[in-house]
């Protein structure tokens, strides 16, 4: 807000009164930046310096941290086996115990990190402001509920409850459970909007308040929520899954209090977020000082097409790192792909702990020694009404931006803490939906397929196929018998690797899997898909590996394939996503391929929708794969030959696939020469290569050459900002301009047609 | 003493120049740009990511689109090593990826003794999958 300009000095004690009044009577409790823009542990409290300096028993913290552990699995362990969402039955959830600042400690070893690194935020929400106000208080037996992303968190299909544990009258720790629910009662169903212009189609949006008093919830807040979203079974069997969980949390750390003391519980919280601090401090002054810099290219807002930059420099000094995000995009003031700058935190812990140093304890405390910069109103640290419905894409960005610049700066180290791995895909390939379902249900949720991204290729190995999200290791992808029988989706192809898609290298990628459904049984079904990549690869390469291909979203429309399967059933030889497309076995059939990105659409029974998971990054010098690699491919059918001879140059037989070693090596050193006689110096080829802006036909967004200069297109023009004084970008509605276009056309043609009258002689 | 950088680079510290691992090719003092020291080719990403789908029914088909995105190939100028790769939107500057503290690293690598093969890290954490009492 900006300052009155006939604004006076107050006298002293004026002020003070006018600041406690406002004080007291805050119009709006938003989120408050104090707490968003600080992931540093809170300092020692009295309480926590006291314990550590009279000295802790080592064997004993290790012990409690073992059971606290334990216990943080258990009830990971319930959720996991008694939650509704489907994100649940895959392992999109976890469990955490906070100190009573609301640190978090500990998550529960297979949980999400992010979403636990995201719960801080709220708990201390809830610590600075219902505490102490009279009319709401935090009491034992009270269960705090959260979902709105602007408070922290992913985005707003995540919902947490979140319960003080009190011992013997005293607060003592913070303990949650989070799941991805999905529904949220936004403007498309499922829970990620893509279509959303404002953060008021984002559905619900629960700011931390309290749901659960006694350890029951309060059933008129529990109606309200219900009331909110589309499947109010799921939003009733899981707030119930999440509060019972974190009670037989409290249940197990009141044991250990029982048995321990609150010293030692209170001692080994703190003792082990410091332990951690120390430990990475460690690990940075082991690397090289220093800077390695990537960019990352997102290449749709899911609703059009266009470059978003991100930009990471990382600088390492001593025992400092600074990672510097300055030159990304500026954030869009009417699309969702926006992130605020908490939540990118969160997902940066997640990537260093999934990608860099997968063997340091699971807690904020990683990214607390490191410090973070980004320029005000970018993409990644988006502030105000913005939408941030599809923060994934950002999010899952800064899970794997660390790869390339974190293994340039440890590649020289005498040891490794986990391997040299390239980048995983990215993308949020996956089904999401809504409708009706065969049991006449409303429902909205999305598909586990989100977890089978393929792995970046490692410097001894090719990346593993599907393995995991970005975000948890250890997450499923599921049952598609499960689906089948909740939901009209039937999946006519999947887990079929998807040929030919591969981040070459000398290891190649992970490959990711086609996904091929349809729906019957319902009046009114739909899907959406929330990817970019469908122009420019998203998950790069490492040390001369090649990136993955480009992705898109293939569909049949106009043909049921029921009817066609009954009347036909020797039709269609197989469901592989090419061979329909290329071969368009169905008659009648409209084939199309566009992007990934798809706000919701019907589909109506029997059409076909078809995407695939993508490839990871593959790893060096495609000439230096051993062929006896490249034909395991060829065996395990996950590659043409013409890509065998044509990428790897390998001579063999194509029968036999028996390997000509000096031929190949033949081939491949003159190939060598042939690069050699076609590049040309850096210098030289800079001069003619770099152009002083971003092409004119790119809607670009972000920096070019310099970092300062930010370039943007809001309203249809292309603009240049001063990057500490960014302006949200936006933009035009894709069909108005597609309207525009086509009248345009129809007025040509109309003059066309009028000339053509005028000429025509009558006859 | 050498220092790895990467799978294909490394500084020699005693003559503080960038070397090709394979080849032992000097490339450019290691307080340049590495890049100044290989040559460049500006690939069209449809040779490497070939289209998929029949390129006369669809404009999509799999590649990355040329007009958005281009392969920037780094080779070693002496054994034609591909050391590097860039995907970036055409005209986009080649970015300054690797800026060592030159000083530094010789402070940090004086009572190391020399890494000659880069060490193997163990494979990332994995959890099987599970369901209907058994894994995989």
């Amino acid at each position: 807000m900006n300052e009155p300009l006939n604004k006076k000095a107050l006298p002293k004690e004026e002020q003070a009164v006018l600041d406690r009044f406002l004080a007291d009577n805050r119009l709006f409790l938003g989120p408050d930046p104090e707490i968003m823009r600080n992931h540093s542990l809170a300092p020692r409290t009295a309480d926590e310096d006291a314990i550590l300096k009279k000295g802790l028993d080592v064997h004993q913290v290790h012990h409690i941290r073992g059971l606290i552990n334990a216990a943080l699995s258990e009830a990971f362990q319930m959720v996991n086996q008694m939650g509704a969402a489907p994100g649940a039955k895959w392992g999109d959830l976890v469990t955490g115990i906070y100190t009573n600042s609301g640190d978090l400690a500990m998550i529960a070893p297979h949980g999400i990190i992010a979403f636990a690194a995201c719960c801080f935020y709220p708990v201390k929400f809830i610590i600075k402001y219902w505490v102490n106000d009279p009319t709401v208080g935090v009491k034992d037996g009270d269960g705090f509920i959260h979902n709105d992303a602007r408070y922290g968190g992913i985005h707003n299909t995540d919902q947490s409850m979140m319960m003080p544990l009190f011992y013997k009258g005293e607060l003592i720790c913070w303990l949650s459970s989070t799941i991805h629910e999905g529904e949220n009662g936004a403007c498309e169903p499922g829970g990620m909007p893509a279509a959303a212009e404002s953060k008021y189609d984002e559905g619900i949006k629960m700011s931390p308040f309290k749901v659960v008093e006694n350890f029951q919830i309060k059933r008129d807040l529990l109606t309200f929520l219900q009331n909110s979203v589309r499947d109010p079974k799921l939003q009733l069997e899981d707030m119930k899954v999440k509060l019972h969980a974190v009670m037989r949390l409290r249940e197990r750390i009141v044991a250990i209090l029982d048995q321990y003391g609150r010293d030692a519980l209170v001692g080994t919280l703190r003792s082990h977020l410091e332990d951690v601090e120390t430990e990475m401090r460690r690990r940075i002054r082991e690397l090289p000082d220093g800077t390695t810099r990537v960019n990352a290219f997102m290449d749709s807002s899911l609703r059009e097409n266009c470059i978003q930059k991100i930009s990471l420099a990382i600088t390492v000094k001593g025992d400092r790192m600074l990672m510097d995000f300055r030159g990304s995009a500026p954030q869009f003031l009417n699309r969702a792909v926006n992130t605020n700058i908490a939540s990118f935190k969160a997902a940066l812990c997640t990537g260093l702990l999934q990608n860099i140093w997968p063997d340091l304890p699971h807690t904020m405390a990683v990214l607390s020694p490191i410090e973070i910069i980004s320029d005000r109103n970018s993409i990644l640290d988006a502030e105000g009404e913005m939408p941030q419905a599809m923060s994934l894409m950002p999010l899952f960005k800064a899970c794997v931006i660390w790869t390339i610049p974190m293994n340039k700066l440890n590649y020289s180290l005498p040891h490794r803490y986990s391997a040299v791995i390239a980048q995983q895909y990215d993308q949020a390939a996956t089904f999401i939906y809504g409708g009706l379902t065969q049991h006449g249900d409303v429902t909205g949720n999305f598909c586990a397929d989100i977890n089978g991204m393929g792995q970046g290729a490692r410097s001894d190995a090719d990346g593993e196929h599907s393995v995991s999200p970005v975000f948890g290791f250890m997450a499923d992808s599921g049952e598609h018998e499960i689906n089948e029988e909740d939901t009209p989706i039937i999946r006519l192809g999947a887990q079929r690797l998807a040929k030919d898609r591969i981040g070459f290298g000398k290891y190649r990628g992970g490959m990711g899997y086609e996904q091929i459904a349809t729906m019957r049984d319902s009046a009114l079904w739909g899907f959406m898909t929330g990817c970019e990549g469908s122009l420019f690869s998203s998950a790069q390469g490492l040390f001369g590996g090649y990136s993955c291909p480009a992705y898109q979203l293939c569909k049949i429309k106009g043909i049921n394939v029921f009817e066609v399967l009954r009347d036909h059933p020797k039709l269609i030889q197989e469901f592989d996503m090419i061979r329909l497309m290329n071969e368009q076995p169905i008659p009648g059939g409209k084939y199309t391929s566009q992007d990934m990105g798809m706000t919701f659409e019907l589909c109506q029974e029997g059409e076909i929708y078809m995407i695939c998971q993508g490839s990871g990054g593959g790893y060096g010098d495609v000439l230096e794969r051993d062929p006896e690699l490249v034909m395991k491919d060829l065996r395990e059918d996950l590659m043409s030959h013409d890509i065998a001879r044509d990428i790897y140059k390998v001579v063999y037989d194509e029968k036999t696939l028996l390997v000509d070693e000096q031929a190949t090596q033949e081939l491949r050193q003159a190939y060598r020469r042939e690069r050699i006689a076609r590049g040309k110096p850096f210098d030289a080829f800079c001069k003619e290569w770099v152009k002083p802006e971003p092409p004119a036909h790119l809607p670009y967004f972000g920096s070019w050459e310099n970092s300062k200069e930010i370039y943007a297109s809001t309203a249809g023009q292309r603009i240049k900002m001063d990057a500490d004084k960014l302006q949200g970008a936006f933009m035009l509605n894709p069909k108005d301009l597609r309207i525009t276009e086509l009248e345009s056309q129809v007025m040509s043609l109309r003059g066309q047609l009028e000339d053509c009258n005028k000429t025509r002689k009558p006859s | 003493m050498n220092v790895l950088i990467t799978e294909y680079l490394r500084v020699n510290l005693d003559t503080e120049n960038y070397e090709c691992r394979r080849c032992g090719k000097v490339l450019v003092s290691a307080r340049e740009n590495y890049k100044r020291g290989l040559l460049v080719y500006d690939r069209d990403p449809r040779e490497i990511h070939k289209p998929l789908l029949d390129t006369s029914k669809y404009e999509r088909t799999y590649s990355p689109n040329p007009q958005w995105c281009r392969i920037l190939e780094y080779y070693c100028p002496q054994c034609g090593t591909m050391m590097e790769v860039e995907y970036v939107p055409p005209g986009h500057p080649p970015l300054h990826d690797i800026e060592l503290d030159i000083e530094a690293l010789k402070l940090q690598w004086k009572d190391r003794p020399e890494v000659k093969e880069a060490p193997v890290g163990p494979p990332p954490p994995r959890r099987g999958h599970e369901h209907h009492g058994h894994k995989h």
